[in-house]
């Protein structure tokens, strides 16, 4: 059934779907509309599961490992300042290969204390052992919760996925959102019934000290189930679309590719104003297209290689800076393309830090430059898009 | 696309607004988004809240800034803001004021609706909350949403006495502005 809904609650909503056994986590804005809907789903008695109210974003995370050994499936979400102090945690559980799943309401990191929407938090822990998802509107986040599940649950995988929410813009949007039906719920994921459980009738050590001997061999294993587990991401997607009929790609999707001399390369919910822009400029000849990234980690080298390949520039727009360096996604990408062939100039904007708003002005000014470097001005690559010069 | 802009103060209820014409056009067979302009919630601030409708799926998520329509719930921001900032000359802006159109100064080509919402919401609700006494204006000034669809989207915020209050508050400010 459609109805128009909060972004937060249909979120919620889908998360219920999943039957997760243990929910743990702490409110923070802009996440706290998602655990507060939950948190009344088990007080109306529409959702059967042990809610633990904990007091810190590390107890969070830290009882979830604990749930999670002993078989359970287990949901979290946060943003920001959560996150962060998740840290340890998010490295044991990736660590320990725990199946967990967490919204991220996507949300800027102090300081200047700010609560409202960018990526540094998320992207701050790209290299935590998580499975990454982005969703681009509220009907992603919602398809894309039982998706990370079935990604995360997979005997081949048992990886922790994110998925990822512009805090805000996704998080208290209302707009009209299928919501998931529980039958096609239960006949999409299976239960959780993990090989390997921690039971005190059959005692087992988890989390063991591993000593040099053998601690790159597990680090290994975890690096070769994210790469792994691109092939199911893309399964999960394909598994969903047979059963509700919706699909918004598998690792990365495109639009307007085939012959766009300007491609677009972006994550999360702007990617919605980016397609209104490129239909006004496809319009007006400017042959503009978009690759989403849907999966940042695994990242998704080889099929960024094959969609890009005829592009004659790209603009990497992004919500996050790496400081002292470029922004995220546009170094990823640039290392993905360096050892290929494809020798295009690959320019990065750094946009939508804070909350600050990217309107339809920004878009068009991205791809005004960009389309300039097509044609061999030199500027630089990478740049703040959206900075006020006059408050330097 | 039409898109509207809410303005008024932190606990009047205009990102509450905004939702319920989401929910009105959207029992209209239309496409809708409504979302707050995200600022630090404090009451009595300005506050503004975002609306679109649409017939095809809205994808756009930027703010709006050049507006079809403007609510404003609370005349005393003409001091503070400029509510009609962007706002097309073709457009309307509704405002809670018993004061004359023309006595406003508004600089726009606009139409400008002027609706004593906090009388109305007196009268009829005995507080003077008037988001949902200007949905009614909003409605009958616009026709963008049907009367019996905003009706729908009020009974669900709203149950009991206090839907029936704010079914009179709409209805009372829908006649007012269709005459």
């Amino acid at each position: 059934m459609m109805k128009v809904i909060e972004g937060s609650h249909a979120v919620a909503h889908a998360v219920m779907c999943c039957r997760p056994d243990v929910i743990s986590a702490y409110p923070i804005t802009p996440q706290t509309h998602i655990v507060e809907h939950l948190s009344q789903l088990v007080a109306d008695g529409k959702l059967n599961t042990e809610f633990l109210t904990v007091d810190s974003e590390f107890s969070a995370l830290s009882s979830l490992v604990g749930a999670s050994v002993v078989g359970a499936r287990c949901y979290s979400s946060t943003t920001s300042q959560g996150l962060a102090l998740m840290w340890e945690v998010l490295y044991n559980s990736s660590g320990l290969r725990l199946p967990l799943v967490m919204t991220v309401a996507n949300r800027a990191l102090g300081a200047p204390l700010n609560i409202w929407n960018d990526q540094q938090d998320s992207v701050g822990a790209r290299d935590s052992g998580w499975i990454q998802l982005y969703a681009e509107n509220v009907q992603e986040a919602v398809d894309m919760t039982p998706q990370a599940y079935k990604i995360a649950e997979d005997p081949d995988i048992l990886l922790p996925v994110m998925v990822c929410m512009d805090g805000f813009i996704l998080t208290h949007v209302y707009e009209p959102v299928y919501l998931l039906e529980q039958d096609k719920v239960d006949s999409y994921l299976p239960p959780y019934r993990p090989a390997v459980v921690l039971d005190t009738a059959n005692p087992k050590t988890f989390g063991a000290f591993v000593d040099p001997s053998k601690f790159t061999e597990y680090r290994y294993m975890q690096w070769d189930a994210q790469i792994r587990a691109k092939q199911k991401i893309v399964d999960a997607a394909l598994d969903f679309q047979k059963i509700f009929g919706r699909y918004y790609g598998g690792l990365i999707d495109t639009y307007h590719a085939e012959d766009a001399e300007i491609m677009i390369v972006t994550m999360g919910s702007v990617i919605g104003t980016i397609r209104d822009c490129i239909d006004s400029m496809r319009a007006e000849g400017i042959k503009v297209g978009l690759t989403k990234i849907r999966s940042y980690r695994p990242f998704p080298a080889e099929a960024l290689q094959k969609a890009l390949k005829d592009a004659s520039v790209i603009a990497v727009i992004e919500k996050d800076t790496t400081v002292g360096n470029q922004s995220a996604l546009l170094t990823d990408l640039k290392a993905a393309l360096y050892n290929s062939k494809l020798r295009m100039p690959v320019l990065g904007f750094t946009a939508g830090l804070g909350g600050r708003d990217i309107t339809v002005t920004d878009i068009r000014k991205m791809v005004e430059i960009s389309s300039r470097a097509k044609d061999g001005v030199a500027e630089s690559d990478y740049q703040f898009l959206d900075l006020k010069k006059e408050l330097l | 696309m039409k898109e509207i802009r809410f303005h008024g103060r932190g606990g009047q209820g205009a990102v509450t607004a905004a939702e319920m014409i989401a929910i009105a056009a959207y029992e209209d067979g239309r496409y809708s988004q409504a979302f707050p302009a995200f600022g630090v919630e404090r009451r009595g601030a300005p506050v503004m809240a975002f609306a679109r409708i649409a017939d095809d799926p809205i994808r756009i998520r930027s703010q709006i800034y050049e507006p079809d329509y403007v609510v404003v719930q609370d005349v005393t921001l003409l001091d503070v803001v400029d509510v009609a900032s962007g706002l097309k000359g073709t457009g309307k802006i509704i405002i809670n004021t018993d004061r004359q159109p023309s006595a406003l100064n508004l600089n726009t080509k606009a139409e400008v609706v002027a609706i004593d919402a906090t009388k109305i919401a007196m009268e009829t609700l005995g507080r003077p909350i008037v988001n949902t006494t200007m949905l009614g204006a909003f409605c009958g000034s616009t026709g963008e949403i049907k009367l019996e669809s905003l009706n729908k989207a009020l009974m669900t915020k709203f149950s009991g006495e206090l839907a029936n209050k704010n079914l009179l508050a709409i209805k009372t400010a829908f006649e007012r502005v269709s005459k």
